[in-house]
C-alpha cells in the first residue's frame, strides 16, 4: 500500500486532502465531521475581526445543463468570535492531533498580528496560513487582495508573521495579478515556508437580466465577487506550475482551485503541490467526496507504482516547457475512423469557420468528411469537437525534419518545416 | 468441479436485451448522478449497495473502486447487475423519477464496472485468517455462495453442498437468456470461489445422502440455501401428455442443452408471474411463432412485472386473460394437442357454460414451484411455515447454529434478496461462532 502521507512545508497530513478556507471549515463540528469522513488537513475559515455579511452570497454558472460549472461569493471573513475559534480549534488538535490543522488570518495591525499567531499556536495549530487573496470586501479595507497584490506590502506582512510565528507560515497567493511569481518570491523572501494558491478570481457571475441587477443580488444591487470551482483549474494549475518550474522559487506548494477529485488532485501535484485544498466541490456535495479521493489516488499510485506523494509531487514539471521551446517541427494530422463517423459534420463546420478549410463534404456520397491532409494544420480543434470518443484522432506524420524548436530557429537558424493550412486567402 | 456448459446450448440464440455501455456512455450517465445524500437507491437494493458512490467513481474513473464499492455489499453484484428487476428496486426509487425525468442506469452502470473488474481480473478478497470453525452450506445458488463467500473472508472453512452439477443454482440454470446466459453465471461462480479454500461436494443431495445428522458430527454451523422445489404441475385429463412441461424444467433444458424446438407451432404458457413472463418471451426469442400467455386473471392481476409484460406483447405473444386450464387433449402419440381452458370472472370465478380450446403442441406450466421446508424434518426446533423455513431478522432458525436464507426461507423473490439473506446469515453465523457456539452433536 502506498503511503499518503503528506509534508506541505512541514505540515504534516495522513494524506494531501485538506479543505480550502471557507465555509466548510467554518466551525471546529464541522471539521470534526470532515477528519471523520477522511479528510487530512483543514484551513480554518479566515480568522479576523468577525465581520458581517450579506445575503444573498453565492452564484452558480449553470453552464448547458450542468449546474454550479462555477461558483462565485461574496462573502468574507469569519462572522464568529475569534475565543468561539480558537477555543474549538483547541479542541479539533485535541481530539485529531495526527491532522493538519492550519490557522487562516487576515487582520491589520503588526500587534493584531501578534495576538492571532500567538492564539493559533496555543491552540495547537499546525500551521499558519496568511489570507492574501480575498478579492472582495476585505481588500477594499486594505487586506486580502490588497495585500497580495503588492509584493512589498506581501514580504513586508510575511516577515512580521515570521517573527512571532514557531510553526510554518503559508501565504496564500490571490490570481488577481498579471504574473504569479514576483507575488510568489515576495513571500518566499518574506520568509513563507510555502504558499498555497489560488484564492479566488475577481468576477461577475452573471446578470439578471430582467432585473438589470448584477447576480448574486442582494436586495436590488449586486457586486464583484470570488470565481472558483470546476471553472477555473486551469488558471489554477498554470499559477501553481508557473512558481514551480521557477529557478529562483524552492519553497512548497499547497494547490487550490477547481479540485473536485482524485484526478484533479493528481495534476495539482504533478504540476509541484504537495498537497491540495478544496472549497467548492466540498460546499457541492458534502465532505464525503474525499472518500473516492483517497481511493481513487491510492489506486492510481498502486497501478503507477509510486510509494508516496512526494515521489509524485513536481513530476510534470520538467515537461512543462516555453512555447519557444516546443518542437515546432513535430507535425500531426487529423484521422477520421470512417467506421465509427456518425455524419454530424460538427468537425466540418468547425474545421471550416474555426481553423482551416480542410474538411471537406464526403466524394463518394457517403457521410465521412474527408480530411485534405496536406492542408491540415494538426490543431485538434475537430478532434475536441467531435462526440464520438476515438473517432477523431491526431496522427504524427513523419515529415523528415529534426526536432528544433522556434528558439533555436531564431539562435542557431535551424530549419523548420513550411507552414500549411495558409492557402492564400483567395478573395472571390 | 467440472462446470463446462455445452457450447450448442439452445441459449445461444439470444443476445444481451440491454446492451453494455462504452467507456463515454458510462461516464456520460455516471455524471448524470446527482449523488444524493441519504439516496433512496440504497435503500430499495435488498443489499444496500452504496449505489452514489459506487457512480461517482465511475464518473471520477475509478472504476476499479467503483466495481469494490459494489462487491463489498454484493458478491453477485456482477450478476445482478444484469437480473435485477431495477425498475421496481434502485431505478425505480431514483429522485428524478419525481422530476419526470429519465431515471439514472443504475443496473448498466453497475455491469459496467463490474464486468470491467471481471475482465481485469480483479478479485480484491481474500480469505480471512483461520478461526477453526467449520460451516456447510446447503445448495449452491446465490444464497449460499453468498454466505460461503463472507464466511470465507471472516476465516471460517467453509464448504458447499450442491445436489446437481453446476452452481449458481437458478442463476445458471433459471435466468431468462436475454438477461444472463449460464456461462456468465458459472464464471461468477468461479471468479467467487477463487478466494480459495471453499469447498465444493457437488452432485450430493441433503438429507437423503449426507443427513442432517452427518452435518452436524462435521460441522460447527449450517447454512440451507436450497431454494425451492420442482415446478408444480395439474392432475388434469391428460395432463401428463408429452409436451406439457414445467416451465423452471423448461428453461433449464434450454439454458444447458441443445433442445430443438423447431417444430413447435403453437405454444402456450401457463401462468401470470415472472416464470411465465420469461418463458414467452424465451419461447419467442427461440423462434416458436405462436406464443400464447394464458392466465386466469386480467392483465391487471398478473404476478409479474409490467415492464417485463409490455416488452413481450411487442414481441408478438398473444394473452388469453381469465383462462384457467381444465383439460388437455393429447394425439395418438400423447403428445399434447389442446387445451381447453374454462373462462373466469373478473373475481377470477368461473362463468359457467364458458369454455375456450387453444391447440398447442407445447405447453409450459408457470404456476409456481414446490417448497423444499419438509426437507429439514430431523433439525428439532426448525419451524416449517407453508413450506418455508421461518427464521428470525438475521436468518437464525429454531435449531441452535442452523440459519437459512434465498427462496427457501422468503418463499421465492430474487437473486439480490437471496444474495442480501445469505450475506446477513453469514454476518450472524460470525457472530454466533465466535461467541464460542456450535451445532455439533
Ligand atoms: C425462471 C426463473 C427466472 C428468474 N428470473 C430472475 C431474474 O430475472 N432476476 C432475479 O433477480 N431473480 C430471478 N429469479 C429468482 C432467482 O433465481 C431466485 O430468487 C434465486 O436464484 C434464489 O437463490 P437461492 O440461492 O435461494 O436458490 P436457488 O437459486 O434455487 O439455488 C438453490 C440450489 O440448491 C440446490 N439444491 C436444492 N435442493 C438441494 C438439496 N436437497 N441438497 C443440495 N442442494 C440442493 C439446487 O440445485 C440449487 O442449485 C428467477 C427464478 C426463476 C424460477
Ligand atoms: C464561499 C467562499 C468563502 C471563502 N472564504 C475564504 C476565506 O475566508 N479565506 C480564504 O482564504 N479563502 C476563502 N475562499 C476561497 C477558497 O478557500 C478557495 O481558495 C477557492 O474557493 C478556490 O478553491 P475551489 O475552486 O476548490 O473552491 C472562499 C471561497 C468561497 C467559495
Ligand atoms: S443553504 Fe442553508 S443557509 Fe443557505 S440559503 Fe439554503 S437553507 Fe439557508
Amino acid at each position: 500500500m502506498p503511503d499518503l502521507t503528506s509534508n506541505t512545508a512541514g505540515i504534516i497530513s495522513p494524506n494531501p486532502f485538506w479543505l480550502a478556507s471557507a465555509p466548510p471549515t467554518n466551525s471546529g463540528r464541522q471539521i470534526i465531521r470532515a477528519f471523520e469522513a477522511g479528510w487530512g488537513g483543514a484551513v480554518w475559515k479566515t480568522l479576523g475581526q468577525p465581520i458581517q455579511n450579506v445575503s444573498s452570497r453565492f452564484g452558480g454558472i449553470q453552464w448547458r445543463g450542468q449546474r454550479a460549472a462555477g461558483f462565485n461569493n461574496v462573502e468574507l471573513i469569519t462572522d464568529r468570535s475569534l475565543d468561539a475559534n480558537f477555543k474549538e480549534m483547541a479542541e479539533v488538535k485535541r481530539l485529531f492531533p495526527k491532522h493538519a490543522v492550519i490557522s487562516s488570518l487576515m487582520v491589520e495591525t503588526k500587534e493584531e498580528w501578534k495576538e492571532v499567531i500567538q492564539r493559533s499556536i496555543d491552540a495547537g495549530a499546525d500551521g499558519i496560513e496568511l489570507n492574501f487573496g480575498c478579492p472582495h470586501g476585505m481588500c477594499e479595507r486594505g487586506m486580502g487582495s490588497a495585500v497580495g497584490q503588492e509584493p512589498a506590502v506581501n514580504k513586508e506582512i510575511t516577515s512580521w508573521v515570521k517573527s512571532y510565528s514557531s510553526i510554518p507560515v503559508l501565504v496564500k497567493l490571490t490570481p488577481n495579478v498579471g504574473d504569479i511569481v514576483p507575488h510568489g518570491l515576495a513571500a518566499q523572501a518574506g520568509g513563507a515556508d510555502g504558499v498555497s494558491l489560488i484564492n479566488t478570481i475577481k468576477s461577475i457571475i452573471g446578470v439578471d437580466i430582467d432585473r438589470m441587477i448584477p447576480e448574486p443580488v442582494v436586495g436590488n444591487k449586486g457586486s464583484n465577487g470570488g470565481y472558483c470551482g470546476a471553472a477555473v483549474r486551469p488558471i489554477a494549475l498554470h499559477m501553481v506550475a508557473a512558481l514551480a518550474r521557477d529557478p529562483g522559487f524552492n519553497i512548497p506548494v499547497s494547490g487550490i482551485g477547481g479540485v473536485t477529485n482524485w484526478r484533479d488532485a493528481v495534476e495539482f501535484i504533478a504540476l509541484g503541490s504537495s498537497s491540495v485544498q478544496v472549497c467548492t466541490e466540498v460546499m457541492l456535495r458534502g465532505y464525503r467526496i474525499v472518500e473516492d479521493m483517497i481511493d481513487g489516488l491510492t489506486r492510481f499510485m498502486v497501478e503507477q507504482g509510486f510509494q508516496t506523494i512526494d515521489e509524485m509531487v513536481g513530476k510534470a514539471v520538467p515537461a512543462y516547457s516555453e512555447w519557444g521551446d516546443l518542437d515546432i517541427n513535430f507535425e500531426s494530422v487529423a484521422k477520421i475512423d470512417p467506421d465509427k463517423c456518425i455524419g454530424c459534420n460538427r468537425c466540418m463546420v468547425a474545421c471550416h469557420d474555426g481553423a482551416h478549410q480542410c474538411i471537406h463534404p464526403s466524394t463518394d456520397g457517403g457521410i465521412v468528411p474527408v480530411v485534405d491532409e496536406s492542408e491540415c494544420v494538426g490543431c485538434n480543434l475537430c478532434e475536441i469537437v467531435c462526440p464520438v470518443p476515438d473517432c477523431i484522432t491526431m496522427v504524427e506524420v513523419d515529415n523528415g525534419f529534426p526536432e528544433g524548436s522556434w528558439n533555436e530557429h531564431l539562435t542557431t537558424g535551424s530549419t523548420i518545416r513550411p507552414k500549411k493550412g495558409s492557402h492564400g486567402y483567395d478573395m472571390p | 468441479m467440472n462446470q463446462k456448459l455445452p457450447e450448442d446450448r439452445a441459449e445461444a440464440v439470444f443476445e444481451d436485451f440491454k446492451r453494455a455501455y462504452t467507456d463515454e456512455q458510462a461516464r456520460a450517465e455516471a455524471n448524470r448522478c446527482l449523488y444524493c445524500y441519504d439516496a433512496p437507491c440504497i435503500q430499495s437494493c435488498p443489499t444496500g449497495i452504496d449505489v452514489p458512490t459506487f457512480i461517482r467513481r465511475i464518473a471520477n474513473e475509478n472504476v476499479s473502486g467503483a466495481a469494490q464499492t459494489i462487491f463489498d455489499s454484493n458478491i453477485l453484484g456482477m450478476s445482478c447487475a444484469r437480473v435485477c428487476p431495477v425498475e421496481t428496486l434502485c431505478v425505480g426509487s431514483c429522485v428524478y423519477n419525481h422530476m419526470d425525468s429519465p431515471a439514472i442506469q443504475i443496473g448498466k452502470l453497475q455491469r459496467y464496472a463490474t464486468d470491467a473488474a471481471f475482465e481485469a481480473g480483479w478479485t480484491y478478497y481474500e480469505a480471512g485468517e483461520d478461526t477453526g470453525k467449520k460451516v456447510v452450506c446447503v445448495g449452491g445458488g446465490p444464497a449460499s455462495l453468498a454466505a460461503a463467500h463472507r464466511l470465507r473472508r471472516q476465516g471460517h472453512q467453509v464448504t458447499v453442498i450442491e445436489k446437481g452439477h453446476f452452481l449458481g443454482g437458478l442463476n445458471t440454470t433459471g435466468i431468462a437468456s436475454y438477461k444472463m446466459k449460464a456461462d456468465r453465471s458459472i464464471s461468477e461462480v468461479e471468479w467467487l470461489l477463487s478466494i480459495g479454500g471453499i469447498d465444493i461436494r457437488s452432485g450430493v443431495s441433503v438429507p437423503d445422502q449426507l443427513s442432517w445428522d452427518d452435518l452436524k458430527s462435521e460441522f460447527d454451523a449450517i447454512f440451507i440455501g436450497f431454494g425451492l422445489g420442482e415446478d408444480s404441475l395439474l392432475s388434469l385429463p391428460s395432463a401428463d401428455s408429452e409436451g406439457v412441461i414445467g416451465a423452471v424444467d423448461f428453461i433449464a433444458q434450454m439454458k444447458l442443452s441443445p433442445i430443438d424446438v423447431s417444430s413447435v407451432q403453437n405454444a402456450i404458457v401457463i401462468g401470470g408471474g415472472n416464470t411465465a413472463l420469461d418463458a414467452v418471451r424465451e419461447l419467442r426469442g427461440l423462434g416458436v411463432e405462436s406464443v400464447t400467455l394464458a392466465y386466469r386473471g386480467g392483465e391487471s392481476q398478473m404476478s409479474g412485472y409490467a415492464h417485463e409484460w409490455a416488452e413481450a406483447k411487442t414481441e408478438g405473444v398473444v394473452p388469453s386473460w381469465r383462462s384457467q386450464p381444465l383439460s388437455f387433449a393429447a394425439d395418438a402419440d400423447s403428445r399434447v394437442s389442446s387445451v381447453t381452458f374454462q373462462m373466469m370472472d373478473e373475481n377470477k370465478q368461473p362463468i359457467s357454460g364458458q369454455t375456450k380450446t387453444i391447440p398447442a403442441d407445447l405447453v409450459l406450466l408457470a404456476i409456481g414451484q414446490g417448497k423444499l421446508g419438509s426437507l429439514t424434518t430431523g433439525l428439532d426446533g426448525l419451524q416449517v411455515e407453508w413450506g418455508k423455513i421461518v427464521t428470525d431478522d438475521d436468518g437464525a432458525t429454531g435449531a441452535q447454529g442452523v440459519y437459512a436464507g434465498g427462496d427457501c426461507r422468503n418463499g421465492g423473490k430474487e437473486v439480490v434478496n437471496a444474495v442480501a439473506e445469505g450475506d446477513q446469515a453469514a454476518q450472524a453465523i460470525h457472530s454466533f461462532l465466535m461467541g464460542g457456539g456450535s451445532c455439533r452433536t
